[in-house]
């Protein structure tokens, strides 16, 4: 039947299983989640740790080929998950195609692929079970204008044979669609990109017991020498707003996993802070990026409330050290020769976290909701822009909002995608 | 943040320009007698404001006393020219590069002041202080600059008809005015300086900065500068609207391919802005650049003004700073992006005379003993410079110099002007019929019609002062005066807000008052009432031989004879200058033969036969023959119907418009003559009130608080207006909770073919207000 190393005639099978699940365009979706969201959700969560025989079978039958991705095609980022089987038996092993050894041994046995793609390895998830196998979760990211070298990559390895559903998420899940086709022979299965944030955010949240908590927050925010690092536990997560800081930044409402809506967003985000850098700076990579804004000052770009007003402005409870204007000093031409690219870059960080800050805020506000979770690669390796939403949920709602992060930060949809591979909601 | 302050920093090496010589004649006027100075300097521009006394001829008229010797003629009145005093505001913008010579001219002109003090805010106010102090010798008094935007803001929102407007880039006319609403609280501004603010408004006292982001025009600017080398803002502003963000910015497209379909978002919106500028190995244009910011900046203000509104209720939402100070680039920007994010529910509201906020509220603040807001204030279109369109085609080094000194007056209006009570909706009610910056074709038609009649009026000007040798040289400025307004309001109609047959009108009054030709028309006036009154004795013996129905008609047509006496239509005066004999019955011969153009004659008489009105409210418009021989006969009428009956005339002259002061000496000697207008004088069944008004047309929102006061009290129950200035160019639609009739004769061919009609049509207009329980039935006949 529909083992994970198939064989032709195996794939006839799947061929005619698989439909019963995947023509699903999207149009379809709003009946479907209407339909069925808690029941389908919880006989989901029971099958994964089911040990039963015949839910097993039962599990089996459904259960895809491997091997299994998430994919997330963002307007900078593609974020991969693949889901690496360890609990592989002897005859598998010998079923097992080539071409899905050879993808396999490619991803586990590397941390970088090509010139840009890189796993972030200490995010895997160990010993994870899912539908019925146990192995480890990869988390792999590559910038989105290398697409066509991992096309390449899938065509040289011959993706296409293996038959598998690949489930894609993001925009470029539409735009590059007839290029997988056409360039790898693939067929993807397009979901929408919040339904699978919002899944992957619930997921990851529900399945990280050990290790790093996957939530946390600040404790001390508004101190910086008692803020310190967190966890918190996501039970109970409803309604919670969800900031998903990528290239843009999307603001969602969740009152459940699929009661949700999307406020806003804003074209000021990770994509911002990257391209001004790069302009500003000569920088080339939100890395180098990152680490020019760490060794920066941005009191030396913006105008600050005590530049203008000696101190405090405190007809409007506005403390001194509070940007009145962000790049404001760079109207003066003596200022403009004096800032160093570091300053900048800093500038630029701080002025699109604060925004992001200040226009979830209102959010929050008119939501009626508490409690922020930031998500999105924007985020990665940016503990500075982290406390400093910390810090502005704190300080502009006196304590009334929280801000929480995750681990896992950009790579929520593709775990999404991965989730709709293996349960199709 | 509001402040503008932080833009000194850039604009300080702008070296003191002291070559500049100021034209007396047109700015800082009335310097004499100047008290109360107050200052706003911002990054760039620095305001003056003061108040000052304006002494300027009028023309009264006085009874003879005829049992007296001094009766020379037949005149029934005496005119005589007399000096007035007003109060008048002056607001004047320069750049900051004048000020010391701008303050060396205050100076030297400054006679009679015991002021000590001048009020200052704005950014620069503390970088000046020391210079202020020493060249004007007084102290210099710092006020909050928020509470001066705000107060400043609340006092053109009151006084200004047509302040704020809505902008839209690809309509006929870009700039829309709004209805000044009878109650402008509550409502958001959005300023955006360097910083941007956003403040909540309750009430003339009460208002809250409740957030304000530190992305704003210094944003822009700072990061301009950095992005493209660029230095000045204007010059940033010229870059982005020649720009292409879409090389730029990372669209929905760009990651889709398409749209976002599920969300709604379309493929042209900006997923990131800058997103695709994250490479090292592409070079961008400036403006590319530039317009990417613009749109990055006036999106995020617009979202988040939104927010705000959203959290506080609010639907009024104007935005100001020196980020949109007239620019159009930016307007349209910050527009869209309300548009955007408020799916058309909030309009982005845009102030005509923004950049005095700040002036205008240090000046009420140091003025308050005053009791500024007491009074009505009107703006005065001969010496205000109007809003100039800063186009970023311009070259910016010719905007700066235009733009050099701008220019706001405001007279401080004799009475409180308010809502005329009978108004169905004060706040839909609009007085002019015709939007001619909407309106092309008509704009042209009017703007040459007037720059053809100038002659006329210089004509008319000089012949009113005929012993005054320099009169001649006053006609001639006025003229100039004149014509140089036509023509601004040519390239920019939307100057003083919607332009109107009204406001041109109102402007050539504004401009012959500001060279001391008070009334023009007062001699002819007076030889026409003179005139008239001979006839008025005749006419009522012969309408009283008239059967009852032939009467109300005669009556009827007596009152739009009448109204072809009108100096202000060309048509009509041509007949008048070259026939002085032109009389009643001839002009009666004139008028259109029934079924008029807009003719509800038959329900106004089936309505007569019913019981008698408690009161009607009269407009009344031209002196001579139409007051005395059409409408005297019509009111007489009404009188001995049971109806009292309210006459309005203008409380100062405007063209041969009889005014209050006339009115008063022509009723009485009528009532002289005939014992029912005396009868109703005695019993107070007669009265006259001014309808605070100055103009040949009528805006029914701003009204002599009196009047509103008499309509109220005597429970008046039906309006009448008359002429085509007050019931053709304004009020044509005017919907009131009363009866009302509206008469006039279409005495120019242009308007009348517009109309449908021909020279002499007659508009006749009675209405009755969709039946609520006030309303008076019609009784069957």
């Amino acid at each position: 039947m529909a083992f994970n190393g198939h064989q032709r005639e195996d794939e006839n099978i799947d061929g005619d299983e698989t439909p019963t699940k995947q023509p699903r365009s999207d149009k379809e979706m709003p009946d479907n989640e209407a339909a069925a969201p808690a029941g389908s959700d919880t006989s989901d969560r029971r099958t994964s740790n089911s040990t039963a025989r015949l839910r097993s079978d039962s599990v089996k039958k459904t259960r895809p080929p491997f091997p299994w991705f998430g994919m997330d095609i963002g307007g900078t980022l593609v974020k991969l998950v693949y889901f690496e089987p360890k609990d592989i038996t002897a005859e598998e092993e010998q079923e097992e195609v080539e071409n899905l050894k050879s993808i396999r041994r490619y991803l586990t046995s590397n941390t970088a692929y090509g010139k840009t793609g890189i796993r972030d390895v200490h995010l895997e998830l160990k010993d994870l079970t899912l539908c019925g196998r146990t192995g480890n979760l990869h988390f792999i990211r590559f910038p989105t204008h290398d697409l066509p070298a991992f096309l390449q990559m899938g065509r040289n390895k011959h993706f296409s044979s293996l038959h598998t559903t690949l489930c894609a998420t993001g925009g470029g899940a539409y735009k590059f669609e007839s290029d997988f086709r056409t360039m790898a022979d693939l067929q993807l299965h397009k979901l929408d990109e919040l339904d699978c944030l919002i899944r992957g955010v619930l997921y990851i949240d529900s399945v990280v017991s050990s290790g790093p908590s996957e939530c946390y927050y600040f404790e001390n925010p508004t101190d910086p020498d008692r803020c310190i690092q967190k966890p918190y536990t996501l039970e109970n997560p409803y309604p919670l707003l969800l900031v998903n800081i990528g290239s843009g930044v999307s603001i969602l409402a969740v009152y459940s996993e699929s009661n949700y809506k999307r406020v806003t967003g804003t074209s000021l985000g990770g994509g911002t802070f990257l391209g001004l850098c790069c302009l500003l700076t000569g920088c080339s990579t939100f890395e180098e990026a990152i680490e020019m804004a760490s060794q920066g000052e941005s009191t030396r770009v913006d105008k600050l409330v005590q530049d203008i007003y000696g101190g405090n402005y405190e007809r409007f409870g506005l403390p001194g050290w509070a940007v009145a204007s962000s790049f404001g000093n760079m109207m003066s031409k003596d200022k403009r020769e004096s800032v160093s690219k570091e300053d900048l870059a800093r500038a630029t960080l701080v002025t699109i976290t604060n925004n992001i800050g200040s226009i979830t805020r209102m959010c929050a506000l008119n939501e009626n909701i508490e409690r922020v979770v930031f998500v999105g690669n924007f985020l990665r390796v940016n503990t500075l822009s982290m406390k400093l939403l910390a810090y502005a949920m704190d300080y502009w709602s006196k304590g009334q909002l929280k801000a929480l992060f995750l681990q896992h930060e950009g790579y929520f949809g593709a775990v999404g995608a991965l989730l709709e591979l293996l349960h199709p909601s | 943040m509001a402040e503008c302050g932080g833009l000194h920093s850039s604009t300080s090496r702008h070296t003191m320009d002291k070559s500049i010589t100021l034209p007396p004649d047109e700015i800082f006027r009335n310097l004499e007698n100047a008290k109360r100075f107050a200052i706003d300097i911002g990054g760039s521009l620095t305001k003056l404001a003061y108040y000052s006394t304006v002494q300027h001829k009028v023309a009264k008229v006085r009874s003879f006393d005829h049992t007296a010797k001094e009766a020379t003629g037949d005149e029934l009145y005496e005119i005589s020219v007399q000096e007035e005093v007003t109060a008048r505001l002056h607001f004047i913008k320069f750049e900051n590069a004048y000020i010391e010579t701008c303050l060396d001219f205050v100076k030297d002109h400054l006679v009679n002041t015991d002021t000590k003090v001048i009020k200052a805010t704005g950014g620069g106010a503390h970088k000046f202080k020391e210079l202020i102090e020493r060249k004007l010798g007084l102290r210099v008094d710092k006020e909050d600059e928020m509470t001066c935007l705000i107060k400043g803001c609340n006092f053109v929102l009151r006084n200004i008809p047509h302040e704020a407007f809505v902008y839209a880039k690809h309509a006929d006319s870009e700039f829309r005015f709004q209805t000044t609403q009878p109650d402008i609280f509550p409502y958001l501004l959005v300023n955006i300086g360097s910083g941007v603010s956003i403040v909540k408004v309750e009430s003339e006292d009460k208002f809250e900065r409740i957030g304000g982001s530190s992305i704003g025009g210094g944003t822009f600017w700072g990061l301009g500068a950095l992005l493209t080398k660029t230095k000045r803002f204007d010059e940033l502003l010229q870059l982005a609207s020649k720009g292409q963000h879409t090389s730029v910015d990372m669209l929905v497209k760009d990651i889709y391919g398409g749209s976002y379909g599920s969300l709604g978002l379309t493929g042209d919106l900006i997923a990131s802005s800058f997103g695709k500028s994250a490479t090292a190995d592409k070079g961008f244009s400036k403006e590319d650049m530039a317009k990417s910011l613009l749109h990055m900046i006036s999106n995020d203000i617009g979202q988040l003004a939104c927010l705000y509104a959203k959290l506080h209720n609010l639907s009024q939402v104007y935005f100001g700073g020196f980020f949109i100070r007239g620019h159009p680039v930016t307007m349209h920007t910050i527009t869209y992006s309300i548009n955007f994010f408020t799916k058309g529910e909030v309009q982005a509201l845009f102030l005509r005379h923004e950049g005095y906020l700040g002036a205008i509220g240090a000046f009420l603040k140091g003025a308050e003993e005053d009791n500024p807001n007491q009074y009505s204030w009107g703006e005065n279109y001969a010496g205000s410079s109007g809003l100039m369109s800063v186009s970023p085609d311009m070259n910016p080094m010719q905007r700066a110099r235009s733009g050099t000194f701008d220019m706001l007056e405001m007279d401080r209006l004799e009475r409180k002007l308010v809502n005329l009570p009978l108004l169905q909706d004060a706040s839909s009610y609009i007085p002019d019929t015709v939007d001619l910056a909407e309106d092309a074709l008509a704009r042209e038609y009017w703007l040459y019609c007037f720059e053809e009649a100038l002659d006329g009026v210089v004509k008319r000007a000089l012949a009113s002062q005929p012993d005054m040798p320099e009169a001649a040289e006053r006609a001639e400025k006025f003229r100039q005066k004149y014509r140089h307004k036509l023509q601004t309001l040519r390239h920019q109609p939307f100057a003083y807000g919607s332009l109107t047959v009204r406001s041109l009108l109102d402007t050539r009054e504004h401009c012959l008052n500001e060279f001391n030709f008070p009334d023009p028309y007062s001699k002819i006036k007076q030889r026409e009432n003179d005139t008239a009154l001979k006839y008025y004795q005749k006419a009522v013996k012969s309408l009283e031989e008239l059967s009852w129905e032939e009467r109300q008609f005669a009556l009827v047509r007596g009152v739009l004879a009448g109204n072809v006496f009108d100096w202000g239509a060309k048509a009509v005066s041509d007949v008048l200058e070259s026939d002085p004999e032109f009389g009643f019955e001839q002009a009666k011969r004139q008028l259109e033969e029934r079924p008029w153009l807009v003719d509800t004659y038959d329900q106004w008489f089936e309505r007569l036969k019913g019981p008698p009105h408690k009161c009607a409210l009269f407009f009344v418009d031209n002196s001579g023959v139409d007051i005395i021989l059409g409408v005297m006969p019509f009111v007489r009428e009404l009188l001995s119907r049971g109806t009292e009956v309210v006459l309005a005339s203008n409380s100062s002259p405007a063209l041969n418009d009889v005014t209050n002061g006339e009115l008063q000496i022509l009723t009485e000697s009528i009532a002289a003559l005939d014992p029912v207008i005396q009868a109703a004088l005695t019993e107070d069944r007669l009265t006259l009130v001014q309808s605070g008004s100055s103009s040949p047309c009528l805006d029914l929102s701003r009204l002599d608080k009196v009047l509103a006061m008499v309509v109220r009290e005597r429970k008046t129950d039906l309006v009448i207006i008359e002429g085509m200035g007050r019931a053709i160019h304004t009020n044509y639609y005017a919907m009131l909770s009363c009866e009302s009739l509206k008469m006039a004769v279409i005495k120019n061919s242009w308007l009348a073919d517009r109309l449908g009609g021909k020279l002499f049509s007659v508009v006749f207009k009675y209405e009755v207000p969709a039946a609520g329980p006030d309303s008076p039935a019609l009784t069957p006949s």
